[in-house]
Formats: C-alpha cells, structure tokens, sequence
C-alpha cells in the first residue's frame, strides 16, 4: 500500500518498499569494513555492533540515550548507537571506539586517558573517547568549562571527570602545538 | 520492543501517502524520543517510514529577514548557523541548552516539536494516564510531580512540556509547515500544541500522515537581543525546572515591544501573554519585572511537590527580562 507515494513521483516503486518485521538483509559500513547482516528493523545499532559483529567495544549502559556509553560516530558525527535502529544507518559510515587505533598503535586520546588516569572502572571509556575526539574536532574544548559543557552527555558514575577533562585539554594543547 | 517494519521514504508525498494509508505507521526522524518509547513498550506502531533522507534540511535565510529551516535539519546545525546565532540568539541559546551534543547531532527539529513528555507514568505502561490511555487517570496528581506543570494543566493531565526549543519558536510566534495528503497548510506554532483539557492524548492538530515539513520565523529586529534563560537541577544535559525566552525592544527606558514564552512550568511551550501586556508602554524596571511576573504566574495551580516552581518562574522572568536589559546596554 505504500506504493502509492511512490508512483506520484520519480522515486522508484522498489524503494519504498516494506521490510521486516522478520530479519532483513542489510550492508553496514563498520570502521571502513562492508558487512552484510540479517537483522529485524527494531535491532538497534548497538546490539548489531555488541551481538552481531561482535564489536563490544561500544557499552551499553542505560539503553535509552541518557548516559553516553554507547557513543559511536555516524557519518563522522557522536551520535548514541542506543536510539539508533542499524537499518538506518545503510549507506551511512559507522565508526567505534575499535575504529579509532591504527593497527597496534592507540589514538592519542585513548594514550592519554590512560596517561591521566581518566578512568576507573572504565565502563563509560570507549564512549568518553569517542566523545572526546569528536568533541576537539567540532571546536568546543578552549575552556574547562566549555569541555565540561560540551561532554556532558558522557556521565562517568566513577566521577572521573577532572582526570577526562586533562586528558582532553593535552590532546587539545598537542594538536595546536601549545 | 515489538517487532516492527520499515520503509525508507525517498520523497515527501511517498511518506506521506505511506503513513496516510497505514494507520498503524509512523514517521521515524532523529528517532531520539521515538526509539526510546518503543523500546518502553510506550509508543506501538507496527511500521516506521523512516524520512531521514528526505530533502528537508536546509536552513534558509530570507531577504525579509527571516529563515525557513527545514524539519530535517539537526538540532546541533540550527543552533550554530550564522542566521540564527545573529538573528535569534534566544533560539540558538534554547538548542544549546537542550539535550547533549549526541541527541543535538540526531534529532531533527520537527521530531522536537512532535517529542512525547518526560512524565515518569507517562513512560511507564503500567502506570494510570489519560494521555497513554485516556480515561485510565493521571497518576502524576497524587504521584511524583515535582517536574510537572503548574500552568495549563488539567485534571486529566499536568505533564511539563519538556523542548526548549519550542519555547523560543513561541516567542518569536513561528509558523509551521505540514503537508499531508490534502495539500500543504501553515499552523502557527501557539495553536501547534494543544492544552490538555479533557483529551490529554491530543498533543497536536496534525492528522495521520501529515508531515511538518519546515519551520517559519518571521523577521523580528529586537530578537537580535535576545535570550533564553534556563534553570534546572544540574548544570547540563537536564530538563528546565523553569526557563524563559526574552527579547526587548526599549526607548528611552521605556518597553515598546517584548516578547516573552516560558518552559518548564507548563503544558505547552508558554507564550507569557499576560506579563507582555504587563510590561508594554512601562518603564523597564525591577518592579515592573515583578509584577509582570506576578500576572503570569497568578493562575498557576500548584502541588505540594511543585508549589516551588511558581517563586522560581517568578524569578527565572525577573532575571531574564533583567539580563534582557543588560544585554542592550552592551553597544
């Protein structure tokens, strides 16, 4: 029945077709790597990334987009892989926390959270990170409280907060050459 | 979360033809109220039509003034385009203080005017409520309800309506574009959400199918000084207790003109008629702030868990329209 939008203009018939509820083939770009999936439509992100790619570097903290762990970029922006439904994101560039090393070697935001000690039990970690580095490239990091600010959909129940915020204030400093 | 269907809408009437002809559907933006409530079991739809790839982002300028922005535009791109930032910084301001950085990237700016409230019964499919099931009851009137509205309220319902954004769009009296099946219509963005009365499930007058396509903000010279002002119980990424958008237009001390919504104490983003009538024609001073303040808020029914929001609704006006003032003072 939804083809009848379809036919009033140029779009195709195929592509607004019904799929699901039952598992559907999907392609899904993770870190750079095409992966072809079967998943239901209501599958989040995060579960295609934890249970079907066996990506779990992404945590899955409070499953309803209030604490940040599960952050992940997609098309280059933070977004929480929690409210994200995988089939959405055809076509779209996903990357993890897994994504972020070169081969061996860590990112330097990963070297200095570990350099600072910006963690505890390290639960929230990947998704600080991930934060962490968008967060320097969209520009909001001169201030402590701007980084304060600007992070704070990342809670940490550990309350690292002073030692994330050194972490990102010397990836800051390193990348202006202060 | 039940099982669902999806269609991806690759042009504005397939969606809404799709969702027009299945009354089981619904359309899936920034998706950040909606997949939180369909995991809650709280929102049922059979099927999503996923609009995200629609043509319905840009942000426009016009000559006159104004801006058109697209639906689909992010929460996070409105707030930092240079229209908005120079133009409505109240607007900007709001955005920014939504949310976090992540939902600001994904949710869109009609998905926020089309978000559910954050009453706790609401969320809960257990839980009594008029506006989940109407004629259930409102659990929230002998429950907790510190958050809840103290204006606009209803016995069916006293849920706060929670976006900023909208807050300043009510100020800067927007308008709505929907297109449905029957055409397209414009729906000033005051008449675009509904008082509770006795049909709490009524948040709005859009019909299955009918989509909002873009958002108007007529051009509004003093809004250039403008500000949204929001009090909350931490700092960041948290709802308003209360909050308000101002902007001023004075000569010689004097307001001839000001434009004044409030959030976070009532059931619909809350045009501040009564204090704009207050406040015209008199001169901008603490007192008159004060009772301007005071005529806003003296219908407000209160709770016992709530009576406090209408001292601070008071003084979140006062401080706002008094910043308002600072702020043009500044050239």
């Amino acid at each position: 029945m939804a083809d009848k939008g379809a036919s009033l203009s140029v779009a195709k018939p195929s592509t607004m077709e019904i799929r699901g509820p039952d598992g559907v083939r999907m392609e899904l770009v993770v870190n750079g790597v095409s992966r072809v999936l079967h998943l239901e439509p209501r599958v989040s992100l995060l579960d295609a990334l934890r249970e079907h790619m066996a990506l779990t570097g992404t945590k899955k903290g409070c499953d309803q987009g209030t604490c940040g762990a599960c952050t992940v970029w997609v098309d280059g922006r933070r977004v929480l892989a929690c409210l994200t439904l995988a089939i959405t994101c055809e076509g779209r560039d996903v990357t993890t926390i897994e994504g972020l090393t070169e081969g061996d070697e860590l990112h330097p935001m990963q070297r200095a959270f570990l350099e600072h000690d910006a963690l505890q039990c390290g639960y929230c970690t990947p998704g600080q990170i991930m934060s962490a580095v968008a967060l320097l490239n969209e520009g909001h990091a001169e201030t402590d409280r701007e980084i304060a600010e600007w992070m704070s959909g990342n809670i940490c129940r550990c309350a690292a907060y002073p030692h994330i915020r050194s972490a990102i204030r010397e990836v800051r400093d390193r990348k202006t050459g202060q | 979360m039940r099982a669902i269907s999806y269609t991806r809408a690759t042009d504005v009437p397939g969606a809404v033809a799709a969702v027009t002809n299945d009354p089981g559907s619904s359309f899936l933006a920034g998706g950040t109220t909606e997949v939180d409530l369909l995991r809650l079991d709280v929102l049922r739809p059979n099927r999503l039509v996923d609009i995200n790839r629609l043509p319905l982002a840009d942000i426009e300028d016009r000559a006159d003034g104004g801006l058109v922005i697209g639906a689909l535009a992010r929460m996070s791109e409105v707030a930092q385009a240079p229209g908005v930032v120079e133009r409505y910084p109240m607007l900007s301001q709001s955005l920014l203080l939504g949310a976090s950085a992540q939902l600001r990237h994904m949710a869109s700016m009609g998905g926020n005017l089309m978000q559910r409230v954050r009453c706790s019964y609401y969320r809960d499919p257990e839980s009594a409520c008029n506006k989940r099931v109407p004629g259930s009851g409102c659990s929230a009137l002998e429950g907790v309800h510190r958050g809840h509205a103290i204006l606009g309220t209803s016995e069916h319902c006293i849920a706060t309506h929670p976006s900023d954004m909208a807050v300043a769009l009510v100020a800067l009296d927007a308008v709505v574009q929907v297109e449905g099946v029957k055409g397209t219509r414009t729906i000033p963005v005051d008449d675009f959400f509904l008082l509770p009365d006795d049909t709490p499930e009524r948040e709005h007058p859009l019909t299955p199918g009918e989509l909002i396509t873009a958002i108007e903000v007529p051009p509004l010279p003093m809004a250039r000084r403008s500000l949204y002002l929001k009090v909350r119980d931490r700092e960041s990424y948290e709802f308003a207790l209360a909050s308000a958008a101002v902007a001023l237009a004075l000569e010689d001390g004097v307001i001839r003109g000001v434009r004044l919504a409030l959030g976070g104490v009532a059931t619909k983003p809350w045009r501040a008629h009564r204090a704009e009538e207050t406040l015209l024609g008199q001169p901008a001073d603490e007192d008159m702030f004060a009772r301007a303040a005071a005529a806003e808020l003296a219908p407000a029914v209160t709770r016992p868990m709530n009576a406090f929001k209408a001292e601070l609704a008071r003084r979140t006006v006062v401080r706002a329209l008094r910043t308002a003032v600072a702020l043009r003072g500044e050239t």
